[in-house]
């Protein structure tokens, strides 16, 4: 969340509360949308590092507000944060940690976690089919995102695969 | 074995029992299925999956009649079908089976609507009756322009539509399926979705093998081979009901 509320700083100077709606409104309900207090303390420790200023503003009968800026070297991160590539493929996978290490404290057995979670897997497949069919055709943003969930499931599925031959 | 599940005596679409089939060719004897035991109630989806090698192919076209099995039983629409020769199968599958293989198998010399309309007919169908239901299936597949065509006029996904056509021609007790979306690209993979979707909710009973994750997320119900056995067999969950839809049901799913 850091270079995001970075990134709104850039656009304009902005309160905290803004900057929760300014997320709110840019990605929609598909955004899982940050509480106001992870967003304080973003701020404060992105002012920690100089990357933004923080300027308390007066407010008549209510308390002070503090608006924050970005600054040079706050520029700089984003220019850095735009110049390289995101993440790339998870090598810390939850489900993948339980199913190498579970078997090891005999609290679960591998054949069982791969089929519960092939069954996960396919149920979300089944989901994801539904939504896609009751999502507007013209909505190309939504079909995109649908359609790389199902991508990944894909993956996710054939990973599981090798897992079984493998592991189990 | 419970009384429900003794064959013949409540109407399975398809069963198997203890099913076998060792392949020898040469050397080692290969056992590619090592007992299943499936039943496969009418009205049922269900994917098969498993990695390749692990006797998903060999057990549905076993369970077509395609190819023979070493021991165990197979039941079609409560009948013992197993114990069939050559041409007990083939009277069997023009009535009451429909399959899609991986490679279409489409009679080079006949047209497009002619290869979908042909098991109907020879199933017993009148000839009014097999036009509409070619009509209505090369319509839900996007290949109505196709009709007149030979297969080899078509494209790779266009000849694996046909088939899937031709399996559901005469409405048959069970659709039997060896990855039919192998060859698709997505748009076409779509179509045929749709209409598996489809013909499943009007009552169609599929038994398919499958890869494509999107294919098994329509399956009420998903087995998985591993080594020629039945590792996992169990019910999709349904999906959740939802009141309104978008894209943020699909990150919430992530989690």
């Amino acid at each position: 969340m850091r270079l995001s509320l970075l990134a709104l700083l850039a656009k304009e100077p902005a309160h905290g509360y803004e900057l929760k709606q300014a997320l709110e409104q840019i990605f929609g309900s598909a955004y899982p949308s940050p509480n106001i207090g992870q967003i304080y303390v973003t701020l404060g420790r992105l002012e920690k590092d100089g990357l933004v200023r923080g300027v308390d503003v007066e407010q008549s009968n209510r308390p002070n507000k503090k608006v924050y800026y970005c600054t040079a070297a706050g520029r700089e991160a984003l220019d850095e944060w735009a110049e390289s590539p995101s993440e790339g493929p998870r090598v810390r996978d939850e489900f993948f940690m339980k199913l190498v290490l579970a078997p090891m404290t005999g609290i679960a057995d591998r054949m069982a976690l791969i089929n519960r979670q092939r069954r996960h897997y396919l149920a979300i497949m089944r989901d994801l089919v539904e939504v896609a069919e009751q999502t507007d055709q013209d909505n190309r943003a939504a079909h995109l995102l649908i359609e790389g969930a199902m991508l990944h499931l894909q993956a996710d599925l054939d990973w599981l695969e090798r897992c079984q031959e493998e592991l189990a | 074995m419970s009384l429900a599940n003794e064959p013949g005596t409540t109407s399975a679409a398809v069963q198997a029992v203890n099913l076998v089939k060792v392949y020898q060719t040469g050397g080692l004897p290969v056992h590619a299925v090592r007992g299943v035991d499936l039943r496969v109630d009418r009205g049922e989806f269900v994917a098969i999956m498993g990695p390749s090698g692990s006797g998903k192919s060999t057990l549905v076209h076993m369970l077509g009649g395609l190819d023979s099995r070493t021991s165990g039983e197979i039941w079609v629409d409560g009948k013992r079908a197993d114990t069939l020769n050559e041409s007990g199968w083939a009277i069997l599958r023009r009535q009451k089976i429909g399959f899609v293989f991986q490679f279409f198998n489409l009679v080079a010399n006949m047209t497009v609507a002619d290869n979908v309309e042909l098991p109907a007919l020879l199933g017993g169908s009148s000839p009014r009756h097999a036009r509409e239901r070619r009509e209505y299936l090369l319509g839900e597949l996007g290949l109505v322009d196709k009709a007149d065509a030979s297969p080899a006029q078509l494209s790779g996904g266009e000849q694996q539509r046909v088939a899937l056509a031709r399996a559901l021609a005469n409405q048959p007790q069970v659709l039997l399926a060896d990855e039919p979306t192998g060859n698709l690209d997505s748009r076409n993979t779509k179509d045929v979705l749709r209409l598996l979707g489809q013909v499943h909710r009007q009552g169609q009973t599929i038994v398919m093998v499958t890869h494509d994750a999107r294919v098994a997320g329509l399956a009420d119900r998903v087995v998985t081979l591993l080594d020629g056995m039945i590792v996992d067999d169990g019910a999709i969950a349904p999906p959740r009901r939802r009141t309104k839809p978008g894209a943020g049901d699909v990150v919430e799913l992530r989690g």
